[in-house]
């Protein structure tokens, strides 16, 4: 009786049918979800929860069969996912950019750098630190691409003033600001970000730092378990012109994080 | 009831035995080949000095120590450990009222239920204790302690009801209330088996008496006889008050 | 970069404010830790006491293991949870991940092993003195068992305690297997994390204020019971 009290009024199984997403931290801390969940929800009946995560944790999470929506941004493993037989087939939903912030005093001098490779060569050339997440995130992966471009290895000074946090966006933005480093994050979540300190946006608007986000439902031959038809629901209201809408109407600070570039 | 024990076991029947018993503690042979009987049916003082392991001897016979050679063997009626008994020097108490433990010993002694509030009145009655039977038993003065141990150790209605110097840390009166539960127990039919420094209680007592020295039994005898003329030296020395090593 | 006195003027404004998904969390930090407590304590005391009287071969060697269980990071128990309560894990079929019931039964592992240990402490030095009486009575070992738990109830109120301070705090656990989703599994510490990872480090640090308060209520309130209730039974 006593035992049993506390554990009845857990929800164990939803009365009201839900769909797992698999996303990431940078959608979820800059309060899209919070914003836009709720439009689909009352049109549906379908409740969206979302496990926030980083996007290689999010599409191992949804390989094991443990979301029925996957939502990320990194094209190349979200195509691998879907070539896999994993997902159904991917989707562009909406974009967003990656910006590089530092110290407002600009030590590496970023913002007289005309591209991004121009940018990453003068942070490696200048030794000053810089904050990367460091964990297989679509963050990361897209950063370690730009290194790639600007031909340096920033992992042979880990350590030094490659300093790799292992953690979220939020967390290594934190860090970021602790030690005066530079740090690459994407824009909605700088810009919703609540500890900036003396840290402003030194670099930005290259079409390299282009953020895509793709939606792919998780594949029901593979994972016999997920709802199917509601991940569908929502996903197609999502590339809809009201879930498109609500994107693009979601501000924050006066300024749009999110641009939807879904195909029509 | 008595009449009944003592018609049934001749004297000579004894209780409980114990047959070379060796106990090795610290390597050295703390009881050693001790045989021991105790008589069925009356009180028996186990005398000696400090160290001749009469402690000892009384854990094996409640069944507490098993030994490293040697035998216990209890008369075919007897039962242990359901049948014997033991009261510490120092009671040990649960953490519970007196009525608690009483409850509790009645529950381990298998009473059926419907009894158990009718054998805890007789229990309180017996041991004077009505009028704390709702205290903390650990917040009893020493002499109502042993009381509550000893009427829990009669709970069991022991035919074996084994003392371990039951009353050495008690005041005169509180000695009397326990001697007085040990007569009625004995009068109930009871054989009981008292160590006991004090040759006062046990002269008040014992009509047997057993002398250990050093781990083994020197002497035998009635009580009336050990104490006027005691045979063996260790047993006389005791008695006159001289260390014997 | 950030005063102590905005985190508390944010927790003060928290509370005042009350609004309804900090009463959400909240509520749902008390349920999921105090049922993986209460669970926790009906395995650890019967095992810790099992542990103290029982004689059973590999006896020392799981004392042992449980002693060292009580230093498992709740991240490792987490994952393993995880792997297990996975749609590609054995128990996938019970739809149990991201649900609070996978967080009662993370924390659960987590505490049981905590309970366990003090329990085993704290029986063991009580059959000390019990064990010579209890075994003269003919009590068998189970019954020995309960009465030495019965005996030690308000001893064992602190290894409860121990336990809930342990899954209270811990964090690693419960965002695993729970995901922090908002209105589902949303707990305190991992609303703390959303918003240290938000950069809202005031916010987070009320919040954390707000944890604290509701510890030291928690244990006050246990060991006041645990005190009079102790004074009452063997003064």
């Amino acid at each position: 009786m006593v035992l049993t009290a506390p554990l009845a009024t857990l929800p164990l199984s939803a009365a009201e049918p839900f769909i797992i997403v698999q996303s990431t931290t940078s959608t979820q801390n800059s309060g899209l979800y919070d914003a836009i969940l709720p439009l689909f929800t009352a049109t549906s009946g379908i409740d969206v929860r979302v496990v926030a995560v980083g996007t290689g944790q999010a599409i191992k999470n949804a390989r094991n069969c443990d979301g029925d929506v996957l939502l990320v941004h990194a094209r190349a493993s979200e195509q691998a996912f879907v070539a896999d037989g994993a997902g159904v087939s991917r989707s562009d939903v909406m974009y967003n950019d990656f910006v590089l912030v530092g110290p407002a005093d600009d030590p590496a001098r970023l913002s007289d750098t005309t591209n991004v490779a121009e940018a990453f060569a003068a942070l490696a050339q200048g030794e000053t630190p810089f904050a990367s997440r460091g964990d297989d995130s679509g963050t990361h992966k897209k950063e370690m691409s730009l290194w790639q471009n600007a031909h340096v290895d920033p992992t042979d000074a880990s350590g030094a003033w490659y300093r790799e946090t292992g953690s979220g966006m939020g967390a290594t933005l934190n860090i970021a600001i602790g030690m005066n480093a530079y740090a690459m994050t994407d824009r909605a979540t700088w810009i919703a970000f609540g500890n900036k300190s003396g840290h402003k946006i030194v670099f930005e608007g290259d079409e390299a730092l282009f953020n895509q986000y793709g939606v792919i439902a998780v594949n029901p031959e593979r994972c016999p378990a997920v709802k199917a038809t509601e991940a569908k629901a929502f996903i197609d209201w999502l590339l809809s012109d009201a879930g498109q809408g609500a994107i693009g109407a979601y501000q924050r600070d006066g300024q749009q994080l999110f641009f939807p570039n879904a195909q029509k | 009831m008595l009449e009944l024990v003592k018609a049934a076991r001749p004297e000579t029947d004894p209780l409980l035995t114990l047959d070379h018993v060796t106990l090795i503690r610290g390597g050295a042979a703390v009881l050693d080949a001790l045989s021991l009987d105790i008589t069925a049916g009356v009180i028996t003082a186990i005398m000696g000095a400090n160290g001749a392991g009469k402690s000892l001897a009384m854990r094996v016979m409640a069944g507490l120590i098993a030994p490293e050679a040697g035998q216990v063997r209890y008369a075919p009626d007897m039962r242990a450990p359901r049948d014997v008994s033991i009261v510490f020097q120092r009671p040990v108490l649960l953490r519970r009222s007196v009525r608690g433990n009483l409850r509790h010993a009645l529950k381990v002694y298998g009473v059926p239920r419907n009894q158990r509030t009718r054998r805890l009145a007789e229990l309180l009655e017996l041991g004077r204790l009505g009028l704390i039977a709702d205290t903390p038993a650990r917040a009893l003065s020493g002499g109502e302690q042993q009381r509550v141990a000893m009427v829990r150790a009669l709970a069991a209605k022991p035919k074996l009801l084994l003392l371990d110097e039951p009353t050495a840390s008690l005041d005169p009166q509180a000695t009397q209330a326990i001697e007085q539960l040990m007569r009625k127990a004995a009068d109930d039919g009871a054989t009981v088996v008292i160590v006991t420094h004090d040759r006062g209680q046990a002269k008040r007592l014992a009509q047997d008496i057993r002398f250990m020295h050093r781990g083994k039994l020197v002497e035998k005898a009635p009580a009336k006889r050990f104490f006027d003329h005691p045979t063996s030296a260790a047993a006389s020395a005791y008695l006159s008050g001289e260390l014997f090593l | 970069m950030l005063e102590i006195g905005t985190a508390f003027s944010a927790a003060f404004g928290l509370i005042i404010g009350l609004d309804a998904d900090l009463i959400e969390i909240i509520a749902l930090s008390l349920q999921v830790t105090l049922t993986a407590v209460l669970v926790a304590c009906l395995i650890g005391f019967p095992l810790g006491a099992l542990l103290a009287v029982g004689r059973f071969p590999m006896r020392n060697a799981l004392v042992v293991l449980v002693n060292a269980l009580m230093g498992l990071p709740p991240v490792v128990v987490g994952l393993g949870v995880y792997l297990m309560l996975s749609r590609a894990g054995p128990l996938g079929v019970l739809n149990l991940l991201y649900t609070p019931t996978a967080m009662v039964i993370a924390q659960t592992i987590l505490v049981t092993p905590i309970i366990a240990a003090l329990t085993r402490q704290v029986i063991e030095d009580m059959n000390i003195e019990y064990d010579e009486l209890l075994r003269s009575m003919g009590t068998g070992r189970l019954s020995q068992m309960q009465t030495l738990l019965w005996d030690a109830r308000y001893a064992l109120v602190t290894a409860a305690l121990a336990g809930l301070g342990r899954a209270l705090a811990e964090v690693g656990a419960v965002m695993i297997v729970g995901g922090n989703i908002n209105h589902v599994t949303r707990v305190m510490t991992t609303a703390i994390a959303l918003e240290t990872s938000k950069g809202e480090l005031a916010l987070a640090l009320g919040l954390g204020i707000i944890l604290m308060t509701l510890s030291i209520v928690l244990n006050a309130t246990l060991m006041g019971f645990r005190r009079t209730a102790e004074r009452m039974a063997y003064a």
